[in-house]
């Protein structure tokens, strides 16, 4: 399985955030996108997520199970958690379950997902799941967003800033997790401005990409592909 | 996809029994409508037996507007309407399961209250069976009207008097039907059963078509 971008070009009101954008992400590694504030991560997420619609490009998935269903393929962790403050924990994390998960037999990777407890345990919030999500810290909620990446099995993760609000040991647990993912043959594809040690990964900075199709507005043909750096 | 759709409903259901869910506001809102009239009309027994059925009714729709505005707004501003786009589950029936939900919250506890406020309206027995089974019919089909109002009011800040202004016009003919199947079970030109059937209709086609307009619009709405 793969993730293939090309040429795909994004506007946001009258300004232009980028184009000619290529690349691909292979099953087992990490697309690591970086960039200054407004250069377009946030919305090159939503695209790949599909989201939002680019102006122009195609951005795919090659050997999934069921092309057709692209959004299903997917995890997306935006900068909203998504949760109920007026549920608990664990009531918003078995709702997501049912909602994004499905049955062991079509996942495409293997193994089974945890249960709601053990992926809350896993997260660092195990005995909390009683407990309504707006008493729990802007970290705690990251966390258990972060738990729903883990209950619902699905090969490319898009995490938007994963780590915002996170503590250093938590930073550590999500690397940890991300990297499980990749070893079991996920994509993940994270807008960072922290480090997010995750390895193997390549990097895309869309800032520098911006510099260098804004000199060269003719250069069409020569598709961004990606830097390796580790 | 049923576990996805009975989650949504489930969900929905639980938020809005909540406290601050608003489930209850509608019957209170349906409560005062209804208990300020015979104030305002005077003690006029055969008039207020007369016109029942409509402030009923009028009490009745009003009330299952309200909260439509906050149905998809809610989930648009904490991120939940995203993902919902990325379930198995299409988003017609997202929109139906949340429509069921509002209604079992909202709609339903209206048809309950209905024979208790009859009593203050002067309502003879007849007019109040009809009435509930008006009701009972009648306000799905307000609800998933109501969705399509919901559905835009996710995309405008503030969309609260939006979703009446949109909904209300479409709500006329079910209305309309409602109060005219219920005049009909108490003497009239009509059986029952004419504009009860038609209301019938109306309602069958709003749970068909109100989830599928309430979808359109909130992928043309979507960011």
């Amino acid at each position: 399985m793969r993730l293939v971008v090309r040429e795909l070009a994004c506007r946001r009101g009258a300004r232009e955030l980028f184009r000619d954008l290529g690349f691909t992400v292979e099953a087992g590694r990490a697309l690591v996108v970086t960039g200054p504030n407004g250069a377009g991560k946030s919305s090159l997420l939503r695209l790949l997520a599909g989201l939002a619609s680019p102006v122009s490009g195609s951005i795919r998935l090659e050997g999934a199970p069921e092309p057709d269903s692209f959004g299903e393929q997917v995890h997306y962790l935006g900068h909203l958690d998504a949760h109920k403050l007026a549920l608990s924990a664990a009531d918003n994390l078995r709702f997501w379950r049912d909602l994004l998960g499905r049955p062991p037999s079509r996942s495409a990777l293997q193994g089974s997902p945890p249960g709601v407890e053990a992926a809350m345990e896993e997260v660092g919030l195990g005995g909390l799941g009683a407990l309504p999500v707006a008493v729990l810290s802007a970290g705690q909620k990251r966390r258990l967003a972060l738990a729903r990446l883990l209950v619902a099995e699905r090969p490319l993760w898009i995490l938007d800033e994963p780590t915002t609000a996170l503590d250093s040991r938590a930073q550590a647990l999500f690397a940890a997790l991300a990297r499980a993912h990749i070893a079991k043959g996920g994509l993940l594809v994270a807008a960072t401005h922290a480090p997010l040690d995750l390895a193997p990964s390549e990097s895309l900075d869309l800032g520098a990409h911006a510099a260098r199709t804004a000199r060269d507005p003719w250069g069409a043909d020569a598709a961004f592909a990606g830097e390796a750096s580790s | 996809m049923t576990r996805a759709f009975l989650a949504l409903v489930r969900r929905d259901l639980a938020l809005a029994l909540r406290a601050g869910g608003g489930a209850g506001l509608g019957v209170v809102f349906f409560l005062a409508v209804v208990t300020v009239t015979p104030f305002a009309i005077g003690p006029d027994l055969n008039l207020l037996a007369r016109i029942g059925p409509a402030i009923l009714w009028i009490g009745a729709l009003l009330a299952s507007l309200i909260g439509l505005d906050r149905l998809f707004a809610a989930d648009a501003e904490d991120g939940s309407l995203d993902l919902m786009f990325m379930s198995e589950l299409p988003v017609e029936l997202a929109a139906a399961a949340k429509g069921i939900a509002h209604w079992l919250a909202t709609g339903l506890p209206l048809v309950v209250a209905a024979p208790v406020l009859s009593l203050l309206l002067n309502l003879e027995p007849a007019a109040i069976g009809a009435l509930c089974l008006t009701l009972l019919v009648g306000t799905p089909a307000v609800t998933f009207l109501g969705l399509v109002g919901a559905a835009f009011a996710a995309a405008f800040r503030r969309g609260g008097l939006l979703v009446a202004v949109l909904v209300m016009p479409l709500t006329i003919p079910v209305l309309i039907f409602g109060v005219a199947a219920t005049g009909a079970a108490i003497g009239g030109t009509v059986p029952f059963g004419a504009p009860f059937r038609i209301l019938a209709g109306l309602s069958l086609g709003a749970l068909v078509l109100g989830p599928v307009a309430a979808a359109a619009a909130l992928r043309v709405t979507r960011e």
